[in-house]
């Protein structure tokens, strides 16, 4: 990681905040976490950067849509979504980051590709607007189901976090359920579309329920993604039932992800992210 | 009454009982300063000028994402990224605001758009130049969206209702963009000199396109006087230009940049700003077609409106088909 | 409504900006359906808090009153003062009335 120490955040570093800013349900904003001043630990801190990772890579991919939606009331939508997993992501990032004295743009703008944790599926290219709606529902399932339960999470923080972005993932995978629907039964070329799109993106499922050291080791903290298969398997069969869609049967991808080993897509998106923000190292914005 | 006298009614075609009684009435509404709603009836040559304005003015807005949206994926810090984001969907908002106000004047939204897609219709010249910089971020805010209002504020009082009512919910978000680009050009030129050299290049660029965004001069705006005379319209396109150069000349010092202009000064005696001449015959060029993004921002129009067809057209078979379920439902 | 298979049709969304008020005109959209009509006027007329609670309304099933009957439709209740309290201005300056 680089050293840089650019704290752009405007109000980093109020006397007067304290943690108490913090409550479950409020409108937490990533600035507010700027200011609290307890360090998590660094399983913690590993712990919120994944979850920071996949909202990040997956708000960057979501942004390229806006202005290229099929109806503009569409790139709203899109747009609001990718709001609020920035939001989310920021969030995360800023407190990862207090374990290392990093901010969240140290943490997106200059560390390398094998330093991200995000799992594959929020990598994966936007495709047409199928694919991005089927990477959107598995996405919005299995977040709305984590959230639910970090919203539990011992650590104050990350529960915090958990309890405004449930509320925000709940209306994406409303979002993503009802266009799977009427991609699925609508139109036969839609129809036909959606399916290829569902095959093209069940690989990288799977991933999203490995448990591993970190999840095993900080228990309470966090959740461990295996016990939410269960109920997305369930939740994801009712929304292709109704939808005339059909589970695929695909060989999953090994994935690698929370190692920091990735699919040949994230080095482009974060070339992208980075690339004006690493010609000015130390400057502010 | 001024807006019967501008609207001449040829000789050849003598105006029914219902019309005359309806421009009497139309007549006493814009004298009056009141507002004309949908249902009423207006002129033809009012609801044609209205329709073009609104619609370009909607069209301006979805053109406009795209110099923006450009910069989404490569904005250099999260919180730069949250307020872009914020903002280009926010210009999708303004431009639905307004197809919405010009569909009450009787044209469906798509052929609206068609319209903008086949290049029969004009949007503001402004973003057919590029967005080269992440300056321009800024420059885009504070100069453009600066002018934009200073054109739309007095538009909140536009005769036509719809428009209006737009036009106070647009003015409303807008203020935050200007504030944005603003505070983007201020960090930039107090930063490394790289970037400071960025944010005056990126002032330079846009400063003069900026200024020709109220329109030509008042003695070369054959629309504008009957635009005024039916409450459109309430200042001359010097007038505002004059009103917004008067403010940039002076929030650019805040900034600590130069505006590209050497014969820009305040005239005491006449009270009024002097700024250099500006390049009509461009300003004709780029609405023409001939500036440097035209094709490449209608190219993007069109192949989203192209490649989003199959999605619209599944969304409505869908609820064709529960339409019908719930008809035999109910049978 | 258009019958060309790729064009939603066109809603009116009226806003509650806050518990104890009417929704509000806010303006139209498109939308396939009610269903998407509703989560689109979520994301374009309450970006800012503006709404608690949203109506959507196909724009043709709305009937508006006849614009030319301006006279006979809203001029009958113009002199009749007695429909308002400020008529009766005898009990003026008697308490509670």
């Amino acid at each position: 990681m680089s050293t840089h120490q650019d704290h752009s955040l405007d109000s980093f570093g109020d006397a007067a905040a304290s943690a108490t800013r913090v409550t479950p349900g409020n409108a937490l904003r990533p600035e507010d976490i700027a200011l609290q001043t307890d360090r998590p630990t660094e399983d913690v801190a590993q712990y919120a950067l994944r979850l920071g990772d996949d909202s990040l890579v997956l708000a960057q991919r979501l942004g390229h849509w806006i202005s290229r939606g099929p109806e503009i009331e569409e790139d709203i939508a899109l747009g609001n979504i990718a709001l609020d997993l920035l939001g989310h992501a920021r969030s995360f990032l800023t407190y990862a980051g207090h374990a290392w004295d990093k901010t969240e743009d140290d943490l997106a703008y200059w560390r390398e590709e094998d330093e991200f944790r995000s799992a594959w599926i929020f990598e994966q290219p936007n495709g047409d607007f199928g694919v991005t709606i089927a990477r959107q529902l598995v996405v919005s399932v299995f977040q709305r189901l984590l959230y639910s339960r970090l919203v539990n999470s011992t650590d104050a923080t990350i529960a915090a976090i958990s309890a405004k972005a449930l509320k925000e993932v709940d209306y994406h995978r409303d979002h993503a359920t009802q266009w799977t629907l009427r991609l699925g039964d609508g139109t036969e070329e839609s129809h036909r579309r959606m399916q290829e799109a569902l095959e093209l993106m069940w690989p990288y499922v799977d991933e999203l329920f490995d448990d591993d050291e970190l999840t095993e080791r900080i228990g309470a903290v966090g959740v461990l993604p295996s016990s939410l298969r269960a109920e997305f398997d369930a939740e994801i069969a009712a929304v292709l039932d109704e939808a005339t869609l059909t589970l695929p049967a695909v060989p999953r991808a090994s994935g690698g992800g929370r190692r920091g080993e990735h699919t040949e897509h994230l080095g482009y998106l974060l070339a992208e992210m980075q690339v004006l923000a690493r010609k000015h190292p130390g400057a502010t914005w | 009454m001024a807006a019967a006298a501008l609207q001449p009614v040829p000789a050849s075609a003598p105006m029914s009982d219902e019309d005359a009684a309806g421009q009497a009435y139309f007549d006493r509404i814009i004298a009056e300063d009141s507002r004309i709603e949908p249902t009423d009836w207006m002129p033809e040559a009012y609801r044609k000028t209205l329709m073009r304005q609104i619609s370009q003015h909607a069209h301006s807005e979805i053109i406009g994402m795209q110099p923006e949206a450009n910069w989404i994926t490569r904005a250099p810090s999260l919180k730069r990224k949250s307020i872009l984001m914020a903002k280009v969907q926010d210009e999708a908002g303004h431009g639905l605001y307004l197809y919405s106000a010009a569909e009450t004047l009787g044209t469906p939204r798509d052929v609206l758009n068609q319209q903008l897609l086949d290049g029969k219709a004009k949007y503001s010249s402004i973003f057919n130049y590029p967005a080269r910089s992440w300056a321009d971020m800024g420059a885009i805010g504070w100069l453009v969206d600066g002018a934009a209002i200073a054109n739309q504020v007095p538009l909140c009082r536009a005769s036509y209702g719809p428009y209006g009512r737009a036009m106070v919910r647009i003015c409303k978000e807008e203020s935050f963009h200007q504030r944005q680009g603003f505070e983007i050009l201020l960090e930039l030129s107090h930063g490394t000199p790289e970037q400071k050299q960025m944010a005056q290049d990126a002032v330079n660029r846009f400063y003069a396109p900026a200024l020709m965004m109220f329109g030509p001069p008042d003695d070369d705006s054959p629309n504008s006087k009957q635009s005024m005379a039916w409450n459109i319209k309430r200042f001359s396109n010097d007038e505002l230009r004059q009103r917004f150069v008067g403010m940039i000349a002076e929030q650019v010092k805040v900034l600590g940049l130069t505006l590209p202009d050497p014969e820009l000064r305040f005239d005491e005696e006449t009270g009024k700003w002097i700024h250099m001449e500006l390049d009509w015959q461009e300003f004709k060029d780029v609405i023409a077609g001939r500036g440097p993004c035209n094709a490449q921002r209608l190219a993007r129009r069109r192949e989203a409106h192209e490649n989003g067809a199959w999605v619209r057209e599944a969304a409505r078979a869908y609820a064709e088909k529960q339409n019908n379920k719930r008809k035999a439902g109910a049978a | 409504m258009s019958n060309q298979p790729n064009i939603w049709p066109l809603w009116e969304v009226f806003v509650r900006s806050s518990r104890g008020l009417s929704h509000v005109h806010a303006g139209s959209l498109h939308a396939p359906d009610a269903e998407m009509a509703l989560r689109n006027a979520r994301d374009l007329y309450t970006r800012r808090n503006e709404g608690v609670s949203i109506w959507v309304v196909p724009s043709d099933a709305i009937t508006a009153s006849d614009p030319d009957a301006k006279g006979s439709f809203f001029e009958s209740p113009q002199g009749k003062d007695y429909r308002h309290a400020t008529y009766y201005t005898k009990s003026e300056g008697v308490k509670h009335l």
